[in-house]
């Protein structure tokens, strides 16, 4: 009858807590304070992750469909629980944002220079863009423009898209309510005034907050790792690092390029249990690197900040920017990514 | 000798000595300044390192509190703590050795978890006190803190030990930790 889920937490406390929650009752709220408590507690880091493979769900997803989803950048932002938000009615929420973007040029606020074009906002969802069947429906919003021009063809332009998942948010899916709908993980393509314009409108309707998620270097080392684990038939790209030496006057950077079977193979001398990726795994990686880059030219990268990685499955930068190039990992790299925008959240 | 022992020299006359270890050299410089600058009844003496073993040709007082810097922006000052804590004396760790990490406000800019500090201070058994040197106001309280740890550890205190301090700091936390 005890459906309070204690993940990690050592005996002594579950049952103390357990005793505590069949008299009460566990509300999501108590839950959610529970979970809290839990975290200062504990140091929340899981010593281990599972490599991104292809999800079953992902089969459904159609490779055209979501094409338009790779290879352009997106910055992150992490996003709290919407309020009351229905799949049903996207189309209302279409005809309203449209209103309030064109209230908003016409105040003056999101200066368009041009002729004056017509607005128009796409709601969709996206299937098969999840982890579980839990994870609420990803879905998409465009901002299109109508050229009133008859030189040109009528058809619409895409000014803006944006995208809103939630990729394994079991963590988070279990401390809200019903009315709530969790989609943690908002990217955004396009002009930041209109990111700006959404978001405003989004805060107001569903009170729901926008934060912008920063990616730090150590996040961004466990990325190197884990797309290095991948599997690739073909490596596009060569692995790629970007650090920051901070100086005075200007900060140095400092670019290094791996060949990406050098890297695959240096991963593969590094790791040990099969599917799962361990911190101690993750820092011998970096740690070879570093000594190489040393032994040659003396330097210690340690010493310095990780701002941009780059491989064949996706490219992240620490002002959290991402761009990702290969459809088979898509739900992989998205997952570790929504674990981000939770823990921001929390 | 290449291992610091605490009790391998006489103390000094109302003198105590600290010893600052970390790669960071602006750093330690403004937490000595801002030590020096707290009023205290007995004389403070700050010894700053880049790593140990100290160089043992040179005469220095007897250390009464080593402290141990570690920026989270940079794993070579995490790695370079490890090494050092090689060259210390088991029984220099009865409280009278500690953690400081520096950096943790600006979280976008850290490549060391924060649970790795913490579990090498837990390894050690030692406090372990969180500093960002940058913010002004969070310098001054942690020199005093330090000034009262290192009054503490050279003995001017009456009635309280470097080992009751820490017996102190550590009935403090979460009793659950200790299983880790």
């Amino acid at each position: 009858m005890d459906s309070y889920d204690t993940p990690g937490s050592t005996p002594r406390h579950s049952a103390s807590s357990r005793l505590k929650d069949y008299f009460i009752g566990a509300t999501p709220l108590q839950k959610r304070l529970e979970s809290v408590r839990k975290q200062t507690s504990f140091i929340p880091t899981p010593p281990r992750r599972k490599i991104p493979q292809c999800s079953q769900l992902q089969e459904d997803n159609d490779p055209q469909k979501v094409a338009f989803l790779l290879h352009k950048q997106w910055t992150l932002y992490s996003l709290t629980p919407l309020y009351k938000f229905s799949y049903t009615n996207l189309k209302e929420y279409s005809r309203l944002l449209s209103a309030f973007i064109a209230a908003e040029k016409q105040k003056g606020l999101a200066v368009e220079v041009g002729e004056d074009f017509n607005i128009k906002v796409t709601f969709s969802t996206l299937l098969g863009m999840k982890g579980t069947q839990r994870d609420s429906e990803a879905f998409l919003v465009q901002i299109l423009s109508r050229s009133q021009l008859p030189s040109e063809n009528r058809e619409l332009k895409v000014l803006w898209t944006g995208w809103f998942c939630c990729i394994f948010g079991d963590s988070l899916l279990e401390t809200v309510s019903e009315d709530f709908t969790c989609v943690p993980l908002f990217l955004a393509n396009g002009a930041e005034t209109n990111t700006a314009i959404v978001g405003t409108w989004f805060q107001k309707t569903f009170d729901c907050y926008f934060s912008p998620l920063a990616i730090n270097a150590f996040n961004l080392s466990w990325m190197a790792a884990m797309w290095t684990a991948c599997k690739m038939d073909q490596y596009m790209a060569a692995t790629e690092f970007l650090w920051s030496v901070p100086c005075s006057p200007q900060s140095l950077d400092i670019s290094y390029a791996i060949h990406p079977e050098d890297a695959k193979a240096l991963w593969d001398s590094v790791h040990k249990t099969p599917g799962e990726v361990t911190q101690e795994e993750v820092d011998l990686f970096m740690d070879c690197l570093y000594s190489h880059f040393h032994r040659h030219f003396k330097i210690h990268l340690s010493a310095t900040r990780l701002v941009r990685v780059s491989t064949s499955v996706a490219s992240a930068h620490t002002d959290g920017k991402i761009k990702i190039l290969c459809h088979k990992y898509l739900i992989g790299v998205l997952a570790y990514l929504t674990e981000l925008a939770i823990f921001q959240i929390d | 000798m290449s291992v610091l022992r605490p009790l391998d020299k006489q103390p000094g006359l109302n003198t105590a000595t600290i010893l600052l270890v970390g790669t960071e050299d602006a750093l330690l410089q403004q937490l000595a300044d801002s030590m020096l600058k707290e009023d205290c009844a007995s004389e403070l003496k700050v010894h700053l390192a880049r790593s140990l073993p100290l160089p043992s040709n040179v005469n220095r007082p007897r250390i009464d509190l080593i402290m141990f810097v570690v920026n989270l922006h940079s794993k070579y000052s995490l790695r370079n703590v490890e090494e050092s804590l090689r060259h210390v004396d088991a029984t220099f760790f009865l409280g009278k050795v500690g953690f400081l990490a520096t950096g943790a406000g600006r979280e976008s800019h850290c490549s060391v978890h924060r649970s790795t500090v913490v579990r090498l201070a837990r390894t050690y058994r030692s406090p372990l006190l969180f500093c960002d040197p940058e913010v002004d106001g969070f310098r001054a309280p942690v020199a005093q803190r330090l000034v009262r740890m290192l009054q503490i550890c050279a003995g001017h205190v009456p009635g309280v030990s470097a080992l009751n301090l820490l017996s102190l700091l550590r009935s403090s936390e979460n009793p659950t930790l200790e299983d880790l």
